[in-house]
C-alpha cells in the first residue's frame, strides 16, 4: 500500500512494464494514451460530482434536502442528468454563425481540460511538471473566456452578446489580481514549478510561513478568482434573473452541458491552485521541528490532503454563491482596479521586500 | 427619461440602437409583462412596459355575474392578496346594502388581511432576494410563507385564491384551530424574520446594489398615485387601514411606516418593517375574536340599490378602490378597480432612467409588480 504515499514508485512500475514489452514508439503511446484516459476519466467523474455536491450544498444551504432519487442519496443524480443532457436535441439556431457556434463549447472545455493536466494530485501523481507550471494554468486558463466571447457572439441572441461582454470585461480584468495573487507566492517559493512549490512548504504551508502578505493573497486569490470563473456572487455572464441564461442562452444538449461542466471544473481548478500554492498541496500539515506532530500527519496519505483542501476551498466558493447577492457590473470592475488591484500590487511589492529582508518564516 | 412611442422605437432600430425585450417571458418580470428597452453598453436609454398580457377582461365580465360570484374573479387580480380583493368588494356591496357585518367578520377579516400581507411580503422578499442575485432568500421565504398557507388551507381549504371574505361575512366559519395555529405562526416567524436581515438587509452588496437606486420623491410618487409601501417609502403617507379605517383597524394601535429616502433600499426596509407591524395588529386582535355568526342574514339574490358606491382597502401592494355602479339588478351595470399595480407599474420609465440592466430588474423587484393586477 506504500504507493498511496508516493505514487511514483506505481507509475515507475507501470513504465517499466510498459517498455518491456514494447517498442520505446510504442510505450511512449501508450504512456500518453494512459495517462490521457486517465485524465479524461478523472475529469468526468470530478466534473459531474462536483455538480451533485454543488446541489447538496445549495440544499443544505436553503433548507432543502437536494437530490435524493437516484441511486443512494441522490449519487447517481448527475450521471442520469448528463445521459438525459446526451440525447437531447441539439437545437440549430437561425442566423447564427455556424462554425463559431459549434466550436465556443470545445475551447471552453478544452481550457479547463489543459490546466487540470498540470494539477499535482499527490506525490507523483502529476501529469506535467513544469518548470512554468503556474504561469501555464494561468495562460491556459484564460482561454476559456474566447469560447465564452464566442458563443455570446455567435448565438445570434441579444442575451447573449450582453453576457459574453460582461464576461470579458470581467475576466480580464480579474485575471490580472489571480496572477498577482499568484506572484505573491512564486515570490516567496522563488520558481514557477508546481512541484517545487510543494516542496517548498514541506515545513509549513505558504499562507503560515509568509503571515500578513500571505493570507492577504489568498483572500484576493479566492475573490478574484471567483470572479474569474463567473461564479455567484460575481455570475454576471450568466445573470440568471437579469440575461436568463447569458452566454449559453441558446445552447442545448451535450453543448450546454460542456459550459456547465467546464464552469465546475474552472472551479476546481481554482481551488486545487489556491490548495497547491497557499494550503500546501498534497503535502502534509506540518510544524516546524515538531517531530511526532508532523510523523502523525504524515501518515494521512497525500491524496487525501490534496483533496481536503480543494474541497474545503470549494465549499468556501460556493458558501458564497448561496449566500450573496449579484454585484452589478461597474461595482465588480470599481472592487478591481479600485481596490483589490492596487492593494494586490502594494502586497507584491512588500512581499518583495519581506523576501529579500527575510522577514518571514522559512 | 423621454416617451417614445413604439413606432419611433422600430425607426430607431434601423439606426443600431439596442433594443431588446424584457419579458413577456422572462425569470425577473414575474408573470407576462414585457419591458421594450433601448440599451447604450450595460445602460438604459429608455423602457416602455407593455401590459396586456394576461388582459382577462375581469371588469367586464363582472357585469354578468352576481355579487357572490365577483368574489372569485377578484381573487385572480392580485392573487398575492386575495383577501384583500375579496374584501374590498364585499364591504363596497355591504355599505351600498347597508348591512353592518357582525363584530366576530370584522375581526376575522382584517386577522385575515394581515397575513395575507405578511404572506406576500414574504413571497416578494424571496423573490426580490433571487432578483438580485441571492437564490437562497427564495427559499428562506417560501418556507415562512408556507405556513400562513398551511393555515389558509386549513380553514378555507385552499391556498391561493380563497374566495372567503364574501358579502355579508365570510363563506364558512374559521377552523377551531386556527386560533392556535395563528399564534403558532406569529411566535415563530418573530423568531425567523430577523433572518431575513441576516441575510439580505446589512449585506455589503446588497446595499451597494439598492441604496440610492430608483428614487422616487414624494411629489412624484402623488403624481403618479404609487401607493402601498412604495408610495410610504417616499413619505407619501397613503394608508387606506389609517386614513379610512375598515373592518376592525380602527381599534388597533399600529404604526403606518414611512421612509423619506424613496430609494428602492428604503421600499425594502419599509416592507420588513411591514411584516412586524401586521404581526403585532394580528396579536391584538387574535385573541379578541368574538363569539357569533360568521355572516350576516343576507337574501339568497343580492340586488343592490340603484347608485354609485366606491370603496377602498388597503391591499399588501397598495390602495385598492372598487368602483360599482348598479342599476338595482342582481348584476352590477359597471364595475370598475382601480388597482395599485397598475399605477405603480408607470414608475419604472422615470426610476430607471440611466440605471443598469441589472438595476431595472432590482427597481421592478422592489416595486413588488403582480401582473394579474395590472391586467385584469
Amino acid at each position: 500500500m506504500s504507493f498511496i504515499y508516493d505514487f511514483s514508485s506505481a507509475t515507475q512500475a507501470i513504465d517499466q512494464w510498459l517498455k518491456a514489452n514494447l517498442s520505446p514508439t510504442g510505450a511512449f503511446v501508450a504512456e500518453l494514451a494512459l495517462v490521457g484516459l486517465t485524465i479524461l476519466l478523472a475529469y468526468a467523474v470530478i466534473g459531474l460530482y462536483l455538480v451533485y455536491a454543488e446541489r447538496k450544498v445549495c440544499a443544505f444551504m436553503q433548507n432543502r434536502v437536494g437530490p435524493n432519487r437516484v441511486g443512494k442519496w441522490g449519487l447517481l443524480q448527475t450521471m442520469a442528468d448528463l445521459i438525459k443532457l446526451l440525447m437531447k436535441e441539439l437545437i440549430p439556431i437561425r442566423k447564427s454563425d455556424k462554425l463559431l457556434f459549434n466550436v465556443a463549447p470545445y475551447l471552453v472545455i478544452i481550457a479547463s481540460f489543459l490546466g487540470i493536466a498540470a494539477i499535482p494530485f499527490a506525490k507523483g501523481l502529476h501529469a506535467i511538471d513544469f518548470n512554468i507550471g503556474v504561469f501555464y494554468i494561468m495562460a491556459v486558463s484564460s482561454i476559456g473566456v474566447i469560447g465564452i466571447l464566442l458563443a455570446g457572439w455567435s448565438s445570434n441572441s441579444k442575451y447573449s452578446l450582453i453576457g459574453a461582454m460582461r464576461s470579458g470585461a470581467q475576466v480580464v480584468s480579474y485575471e490580472l489580481s489571480v496572477g498577482l495573487a499568484l506572484l505573491s507566492v512564486v515570490i516567496f517559493s522563488g520558481s514557477m514549478q508546481l512541484s517545487t512549490i510543494v516542496e517548498s512548504q514541506a515545513n509549513g504551508w505558504w499562507i503560515l510561513k509568509g503571515h500578513l502578505p500571505a493570507m492577504i493573497s489568498f483572500v484576493i486569490f479566492l475573490i478574484a478568482s471567483t470572479a474569474e470563473i463567473n461564479r455567484g456572487p460575481f455570475d454576471l455572464a450568466e445573470a440568471e434573473s437579469e440575461l436568463t441564461a447569458g452566454f449559453h442562452t441558446e445552447y442545448s444538449g451535450i453543448r450546454f452541458a460542456f459550459f456547465f461542466l467546464a464552469e465546475y471544473m474552472n472551479m476546481f481548478i481554482v481551488a486545487a491552485m489556491a490548495a497547491t500554492v497557499f494550503l500546501g498541496g498534497w503535502m502534509p500539515f506540518h510544524l516546524g521541528n515538531l517531530e511526532a506532530f508532523n510523523r502523525v500527519m504524515d501518515f494521512i496519505p497525500p491524496v487525501v490532503w490534496f483533496f481536503g483542501k480543494t474541497i474545503f476551498i470549494i465549499y468556501l466558493i460556493m458558501w458564497f454563491k448561496w449566500t450573496f447577492p449579484r454585484l452589478r457590473i461597474d461595482q465588480l470592475l470599481t472592487l478591481e482596479w479600485k481596490y483589490l488591484l492596487p492593494l494586490n500590487l502594494l502586497n507584491t511589492v512588500v512581499i518583495a521586500f519581506l523576501v529579500l529582508m527575510g522577514w518571514y518564516f522559512k | 427619461m423621454k416617451e417614445v412611442e413604439l413606432n419611433e422605437i422600430i425607426a430607431s432600430k434601423e439606426d443600431g440602437k439596442y433594443i431588446i425585450n424584457i419579458g413577456p417571458q422572462h425569470p425577473s418580470t414575474h408573470g407576462v409583462l414585457r419591458f421594450v428597452v433601448s440599451l447604450k453598453g450595460e445602460t438604459l436609454e429608455y423602457l416602455i412596459p407593455h401590459c396586456g398580457y394576461i388582459h382577462r377582461g375581469i371588469e367586464k365580465m363582472c357585469e354578468n355575474l352576481t355579487y357572490p360570484q365577483i368574489i372569485h374573479l377578484t381573487d385572480r387580480m392580485d392573487y398575492l392578496s386575495a383577501h384583500m380583493n375579496n374584501e374590498a368588494v364585499s364591504l363596497c356591496v355591504e355599505n351600498a346594502l347597508g348591512i353592518e357585518v357582525p363584530e366576530r367578520v370584522k375581526v376575522i377579516r382584517t386577522i385575515l388581511s394581515e397575513l395575507q400581507r405578511i404572506a406576500s411580503h414574504q413571497l416578494w422578499w424571496a423573490a426580490f432576494g433571487m432578483d438580485i442575485g441571492g437564490l437562497t432568500c427564495f427559499f428562506y421565504g417560501l418556507r415562512d410563507r408556507e405556513k400562513v398557507l398551511d393555515i389558509f388551507e386549513e380553514s378555507f381549504g385552499s391556498r391561493l385564491l380563497h374566495s372567503f371574505i364574501c358579502p355579508g361575512g365570510l363563506m364558512q366559519d374559521i377552523h377551531p384551530d386556527f386560533q392556535k395555529r395563528v399564534k403558532e405562526f406569529i411566535a415563530y416567524f418573530r423568531k425567523k424574520l430577523p433572518e431575513y436581515d441576516q441575510l439580505l438587509t446589512g449585506n455589503v452588496i446588497f446595499e451597494q446594489r439598492t441604496k440610492g437606486l430608483g428614487i422616487l420623491t414624494k411629489a412624484e410618487a402623488i403624481d403618479y398615485g404609487v401607493t402601498g409601501p412604495s408610495g410610504r417609502a417616499s413619505g407619501f403617507s397613503c394608508d387606506i387601514r389609517k386614513k379610512h379605517p375598515y373592518s376592525a383597524y380602527d381599534r388597533v394601535e399600529f404604526r403606518e411606516i414611512l421612509a423619506n429616502e424613496g430609494d428602492t433600499y428604503s421600499r425594502y426596509k419599509v416592507r420588513i418593517e411591514e411584516m412586524w407591524e401586521s404581526m403585532n395588529i394580528i396579536e391584538q386582535l387574535i385573541d379578541q375574536i368574538p363569539e357569533g355568526s360568521f355572516t350576516a342574514p343576507m337574501k339568497a339574490i343580492i340586488k343592490v340599490p340603484e347608485g354609485e358606491y366606491t370603496q377602498r382597502v388597503e391591499t399588501a401592494r397598495g390602495e385598492l378602490a372598487v368602483y360599482l355602479v348598479s342599476t338595482g339588478d342582481k348584476n352590477p351595470y359597471r364595475m370598475r378597480f382601480r388597482t395599485p399595480n397598475f399605477s405603480n407599474l408607470f414608475v419604472m420609465n422615470h426610476l430607471s432612467a440611466g440605471a443598469k440592466i441589472a438595476d431595472l430588474i432590482a427597481i421592478s423587484g422592489s416595486l413588488d409588480l403582480v401582473i394579474p393586477d395590472i391586467d385584469r
